[in-house]
């Protein structure tokens, strides 16, 4: 785990240094600060230093818990991290969560319905939604919320951002509501994007199960379809789809820049991006170290949920 | 009367093009504590024959016709939840593979208690206690730690075991075991047929024994029905039908397997294969590989024929020794 989060860092950190332009372009171009403000910056982050030195000054702060300082937003970059990282997870829980609830449950069902119309019905649904570009789908909802005030729900929802303007003045309560209010598009934006997918691995994988000698001896001693289905099917299905959350999680974090800059969401891919346009060093480091570090999370969680399904899956 | 009762039974799978005949018309019978070996080579409708038993055929993509009765009770014309009835408790099947056929994910102890609990309605201690002795009546050394063990922590033969155990706590009056001991070594395979039969005895069931394995036939079974091309070539008891047979596909069967005639130089098999289902040729099934063909084998299906506690289905038999 950590030679990965080495390697990765390493080649985020050199590739920076290959790209044109550098962090103090804008204090650069700026005529009112003085040469020498400059020069002293670039003792004091080392970037007068040669290539190898740097990368290892910063390692060291890292390894100290120092994550730099952010030169666009003017604050240390664990500081922007910070809130921009909880509004990702949240997001990324949030989609995870609703295209889990709905996919399984589908795949499960044109697994024990295939090749009849509702199979078909909700494979072409579900490629649909596939092919939709996000930013389609997201332009799509909230071109709704504003113009078509007549629609339930979707009507009145808020078209960007995490919370509204008087969420200071809301109670507990009012607050979490809110939050879910601006979650829904685009955290079903995303969710719509990974739901294809999931439902046909849920339904490949179910079926695949249902074949196996075990659910048919099953059914050969009296059980009833609802045990067979739950009990010796289903978890049997599911570890495809555990292996897989640890990657869809992952994917979700990369995969949601896009949603997050078109709904206005204020996660971690809107200031990943706007840190490599501003050269901005430090905090592209961190949003790389983040990203690396939550698959790395994400596959610990689908490792810890597989040998919990799965007797035969060890941890050592 | 017999137990079991099967009259004309065909089996066909729906396919895009038309429907494909597995089984074509097969009668048989099993009484009560006797055990009908089924046999023949791969691919002659036997493991589907013991499926459509238990009704286990997929019901969109299958065909079940003609008659099986068990006990009187009609099971053709069964729907899910009174097949539910059935399975377990008036048939039970012990299948092919022990190594896929136990949930990987469950405890013995779980797969045991579950079907404990559905067929004899007990709950905890009493459970536990039936379970434990379910295993202890297949021969598993040490019952009671043994339930929390997984599958994958059993070999073979035990796995086997724990099928057979749970296949029998419903007290089924009639067994079908499809080839249980083809996955298995042979010394293991020798002390599942003894559990089998003891077992067997004890209940007092029927049973029906699919195997491709003439030796092992020979061990256990009472009366045998060879099968071939989805039709039965001859039934009989199993002395008869091992030491003198009348259907040359036995004789060929015979012939090819170590140990059932006198020593030769070589072993003589059987020219071909067997013709898949949709392919099968006119007449009897069996005369393009039969070495006693007649001119009407070719073209007249040979009809059924009974003397004496055989029946075959042959225009041009081996001479019956008396």
């Amino acid at each position: 785990m950590i030679p990965m989060l080495l390697g990765v860092s390493l080649l985020a950190f050199a590739l920076l240094q290959l790209s044109p332009g550098d962090p103090l372009a804008a204090q650069r171009n700026n005529p009112q600060v003085p040469d020498e403000l400059i020069r002293r910056i670039e003792r004091q982050y080392g970037f007068d230093k040669p290539f190898p030195e740097q990368y290892a000054l910063w390692l060291g702060n890292v390894f100290h818990g120092n994550l730099g300082y952010s030169f666009k937003y003017k604050r240390p970059v664990a500081d922007v991290l910070w809130e921009r990282l909880s509004a990702t997870l949240l997001l990324a829980l949030f989609s995870s969560g609703l295209a889990w609830l709905v996919a399984v449950p589908l795949g499960v069902w044109s697994a024990l319905r295939r090749g009849e119309w509702i199979d078909k019905t909700v494979s072409v649904i579900a490629f649909v939604g596939m092919s939709l570009p996000s930013f389609f789908l997201a332009l799509l909802l909230l071109y709704a919320a504003t113009m078509m005030p007549e629609l339930p729900l979707l009507g009145r929802l808020p078209i960007g951002g995490l919370t509204s303007a008087d969420f200071d003045s809301m109670g507990w309560l009012h607050r979490v509501w809110d939050v879910f209010l601006h979650l829904l598009i685009p955290g079903t934006v995303l969710a719509v994007g990974a739901l294809a997918g999931l439902q046909r691995i849920a339904r490949g994988s179910m079926l695949e199960v249902l074949r196996q000698p075990y659910v048919i001896a099953a059914r050969s001693r009296g059980l009833s379809e609802g045990a067979i289905l739950w009990r010796h099917a289903f978890r049997n299905a599911a570890n495809p789809l555990l292996t897989l959350l640890g990657f869809e999680f992952s994917a979700l974090l990369s995969g949601a820049a896009f949603t997050e800059i078109i709904t206005s969401w204020p996660g971690l891919g809107l200031v990943a991006l706007e840190a490599v346009r501003a050269k901005d060093l430090f905090l592209v480091m961190a949003t790389v170290l983040m990203g690396s570090l939550l698959l790395l999370l994400g596959n610990l969680l689908s490792d810890l949920l597989l040998a919990w399904n799965d007797p035969r899956v060890k941890l050592r | 009367m017999s137990l079991l009762r099967v009259e004309n039974l065909s089996v066909s799978f729906r396919t895009s093009a038309e429907p494909l005949q597995v089984v074509d018309g097969i009668s048989f019978s099993v009484a009560r504590g006797e055990t009908l070996g089924l046999v023949g080579e791969s691919g002659c409708g036997k493991s589907v024959t013991a499926q459509a038993l238990l009704g286990l055929l997929p019901p969109k993509k299958s065909l079940v016709s003609g008659s099986i009765q068990l006990d009187g009770q009609e099971l053709t014309t069964l729907e899910i939840d009174q097949w539910r009835k059935v399975r377990g408790r008036k048939i039970s099947m012990v299948f092919q593979d022990p190594m896929t056929s136990l949930n990987p994910l469950l405890t013995i102890g779980a797969q045991i208690r579950e079907v404990v609990a559905l067929h004899q309605k007990l709950s905890g201690k009493a459970l536990e206690e039936e379970a434990t002795a379910w295993l202890a009546k297949v021969g598993i050394p040490d019952p009671l730690a043994r339930l929390n063990a997984y599958p994958f922590e059993f070999s073979g033969g035990m796995r086997q075991r724990v099928l057979i155990a749970l296949a029998l706590s419903g007290r089924p009056d009639l067994l079908v075991a499809d080839e249980p001991t083809t996955a298995l070594d042979v010394t293991i395979q020798a002390q599942i047929l003894e559990l089998l039969r003891k077992l067997q005895e004890e209940f007092g069931m029927g049973m029906i024994f699919i195997t491709h394995d003439l030796g092992v036939v020979e061990r256990i079974s009472d009366r045998i029905a060879v099968m071939y091309a989805g039709r039965i070539a001859e039934t009989g008891p199993s002395s008869q039908i091992l030491s003198s047979p009348l259907h040359p596909y036995t004789d060929g069967l015979l012939e090819s397997v170590p140990g059932f005639r006198p020593r030769r130089s070589r072993l003589v098999s059987i020219g071909g294969t067997v013709p898949s289902p949709g392919a099968w040729p006119p007449g009897c099934r069996f005369h393009p590989r039969c070495h006693r063909v007649l001119d009407r084998c070719r073209t007249d299906i040979p009809p059924v024929t009974e003397k004496a506690g055989c029946l075959w289905s042959c225009h041009n038999p081996l001479a019956q020794t008396p």
